[in-house]
């Protein structure tokens, strides 16, 4: 299957290798992710403002450009769905809202709110199922202690864009296992990392950032494994100082889920920019004999 | 309103007979009034025996009088009862007529033992060599027998056979219970049965359950051990429960020495859950809190709260008393996460009082969860034709003035069935609902009288007084 596909500013850039290995693992798996043929940043924060229609203007043309490529839009960058996904919840919902945003959109046609907006794990899920990847797999994680971080943007708010149960999400969960890796359970894969703050208040992020390894590693983790560039970044970078502020702390390193995927399916890591994590990963994936 | 009063033939007279749907302490307390009054009762109950929830607590506020030593006496009453024909074990079918006539048909499930037989030596619970988990009455806190009786105190303390555990029912062997019992009252080929009965009005009583710990995703949906709800704390206090009332948490059977009350687990919560206040949780958690500091003197309880509600009589100081003589600590904040931490269970809350996040690492949870509608009184009240609101609860004819009348003449409300409510308030409603009845039998009765005057034929003052 084809599905219109909105990489987003970050992975077009930092996470380059998220978006590598997101497209060539779901091509494995038959899913085609079409790059929109323009595209435009989705704004980055969902707006909360009441009269918000200037700062939906960005995501309602993502979805104008979708709805001229097919019915869905799929996202890997989890902030680019939480924002689309509410956004067209939005436009759907309050027909004013429409009217008013099309008006700024200035194209031929109006954008109808008809486009279904999809996280990447969640098509994997539904229309490619945990069987099938399973079948798939051409090295299995080999038991590999995994935490899966759901992070806020996928499960938050939980009526608006939940794919999945915001309390104890488990599709990250239910696909490492179907890579024969070991699910671990821990309090904290929905806590927040720290977010933006990691720009106004570092020291805030750190502490946040802190209470979500820590869990990870106290609960047996070897590898975390996240769904959103910001939660990557924060985990993977804080890690920097972490040692000297903490007695005793050992790193613990943090992918992207769609680079283990990739990895198990046997496709080529090349491009998948493992070597640009502050905690190199690269000797426990070989040690699984993923590389 | 449409006025209480039936044209009458003779074949159509009034009957002066009430139906009473449930038997905890509302229905109990109604079936007794109207009995007392010299009136017939049938009393239905869907469970073995009767005293409904009130029969699971350990003591009650604001009194801390022990639950069963105040509920045995009613129970044994409506037991022994001339004037009450109790139905337990039993379903109403199907309910037609209107007031003065209604024409009701109760099912009877098998017991499969012969209860005018059994004499309730308890050979066959004792005997029983199947053991499983009692869900309903001990809340998962005890064990049962696969024939038994809901407590030692039941009322009538005849047993039951459970087929979905019955090794006899399942694998085809086994038969102890038969072979112990005494007078052979064991009957493996008994069948249900229904009865059709005659009544003049209806008094509905079916009462509340707790919400389902497994709805409270953010409390760990019932996968976390040591957290448990209001009614199985209540065993675990009950001098009659399954731990003879030592608090013991259930995953591994110690002593807990924290224990976190969480308040409005699932009650107050629109986005999520119940929208409304379950009424009667912060005087409960106030108790538990007390009871549990009694039972474990060097033991720390917490209570997380929106606010107190503590309106009613005696009830403020109660909760003042689990404060300062029982050295409760109690936090102004919501629970945002329940969740399992080695053998400990932590718990993440705010106290909004000094504005910082909370973390306790308890050794027992308990939540105070919202007092919803029973599934059976929902279909009671389908049957009935009586409309509930968007919770499920049955409304009355009239919020404020007519609080046990239905919008059927003849057809009344008692207790929890349309909303929270703590015992004293369900025991006056219930009061309330049986002096309707009685006021209708009364007038009734009177009627025939003066009609049996005028026509003074044997057969009228037969009715008259019947």
């Amino acid at each position: 299957m084809k599905i219109p596909y909105f990489p987003g500013c970050t992975l077009s850039t930092t996470a380059r290798g998220f978006d590598n290995a997101v497209r060539a693992s779901a091509m494995t798996l038959g899913v085609e992710l079409v790059e929109l043929p323009e595209w435009n940043c989705c704004g980055a924060t969902f707006p909360l403002l009441v009269d918000n229609a200037i700062d939906l203007i960005g995501p309602a043309e993502v979805l104008y450009k979708a709805s001229q490529e097919g019915q869905q839009l799929a996202t890997a960058c989890t902030t680019c769905y939480n924002v689309v996904k509410r956004t067209n919840r939005t436009l759907k919902e309050d027909g004013d809202m429409l009217d008013k945003v099309n008006y700024f959109l200035e194209h031929d046609s109006d954008y109808e709110g008809s486009v279904e907006v999809l996280d990447v794990v969640q098509i994997l899920r539904d229309e490619v199922g945990w069987d099938e990847v399973r079948e798939a797999v051409k090295k299995p994680l080999d038991g590999l202690k995994v935490a899966a971080y759901y992070g806020c943007m996928v499960v938050r708010p939980p009526d608006e864009v939940a794919y999945d149960d915001p309390d104890d999400p488990t599709s990250l969960d239910d696909m490492l296992s179907a890579l024969g890796g070991q699910r671990v359970a821990w309090p904290h894969k929905t806590e927040c990392c720290g977010a933006y703050l990691a720009v106004k208040s570092p020291e805030v992020t750190r502490e946040m950032s802190y209470a979500v390894l820590s869990s990870a590693i106290r609960n047996g983790a070897e590898l975390i494994v996240a769904n959103c560039p910001l939660c990557q970044f924060n985990l993977d970078r804080q890690q920097q100082t972490m040692s000297q502020r903490y007695a005793g702390y050992e790193p613990i390193p943090v992918l992207y889920y769609a680079q283990l995927l990739g990895l198990a399916l046997g496709l080529d890591g090349s491009g998948y920019d493992l070597d640009k994590t502050t905690v190199d990963a690269r000797p426990l994936l070989g040690r699984v004999g993923l590389l | 309103m449409t006025a209480q009063t039936v044209t009458r033939s003779e074949e159509n007279a009034p009957i002066s007979k009430v139906l009473v749907i449930g038997a905890g302490i509302a229905g109990m307390q109604a079936a007794l009034d109207v009995a007392n009054a010299g009136y017939s009762v049938l009393l239905v109950d869907r469970l073995p025996s009767i005293g409904g929830h009130m029969a699971q607590l350990s003591e009650t506020f604001p009194t801390l009088d022990c639950a069963q030593c105040i509920l045995t006496p009613r129970t044994v009453e409506v037991g022994h009862h001339d004037n009450i024909q109790l139905m337990t074990y039993s379903e109403v079918e199907s309910v037609e007529g209107k007031l003065g006539n209604f024409r009701v048909v109760v099912r009877r499930d098998p017991a499969y033992v012969d209860w005018d037989v059994c004499t309730g030596c308890g050979a066959c619970t004792e005997k029983c060599p199947k053991r499983v988990i009692s869900a309903q009455f001990e809340v998962s806190m005890g064990r049962r027998k696969a024939i038994y009786t809901l407590s030692p105190q039941a009322v009538p303390n005849k047993p039951v056979i459970d087929v979905g555990n019955c090794i006899w029912f399942q694998r085809g062997k086994c038969r102890v219970c038969e072979k112990v019992c005494p007078t052979g009252a064991i009957n493996y080929d008994q069948e249900a049965y229904t009865l059709e009965e005659r009544v003049g009005a209806i008094i509905v009583a079916t009462g509340y359950d707790l919400y389902p710990v497994v709805n409270l995703g953010e409390y760990g949906g019932d996968q976390v051990p040591d957290v448990i709800d209001g009614l199985a704390f209540e065993r675990l206090l009950s001098s009659s429960g399954p731990t003879a009332g030592k608090v013991r948490r259930p995953s591994d059977g110690k002593e807990p020495k924290e224990v976190v009350f969480v308040q409005c687990a699932g009650s107050r919560d629109p986005e999520l859950h119940m929208p409304y206040c379950s009424k009667i949780c912060c005087m409960y958690t106030a108790k538990h809190a007390m009871l549990y500091k009694h039972r474990v003197h060097d033991g720390q309880a917490y209570v997380f709260y929106i606010d107190i509600r503590s309106a009613g009589k005696r009830y403020e100081e109660f909760v003042q008393r689990a404060m300062e003589e029982d050295d409760t600590l109690y936090l102004r904040g919501k629970v945002s996460k329940i969740f399992r931490d080695g053998d400990k269970t932590v718990v993440w809350g705010t106290d909004t009082l000094i504005g910082q996040n909370i973390e306790i690492a308890a050794d027992l949870v308990v939540l105070a969860t919202a007092m919803v509608p029973r599934l059976e009184g929902k279909l009671v009240a389908q049957m009935l034709d009586l409309p509930t609101d968007e919770n499920g609860w049955i409304l009355p004819a009239e919020d404020n003035i007519q609080p046990v009348e239905t919008r059927w003449p003849g057809i009344f409300l008692a207790g929890a069935a349309s909303g929270p409510k703590d015992i004293p308030e369900t025991v006056a409603q219930a009061s309330g609902a049986a002096g309707k009845v009685l006021s209708l039998f009364a007038r009734w009765g009177r009627e025939q009288e003066r009609e049996g005057q005028l026509q003074t034929s044997p057969e009228a003052e037969r009715l008259a007084y019947a």
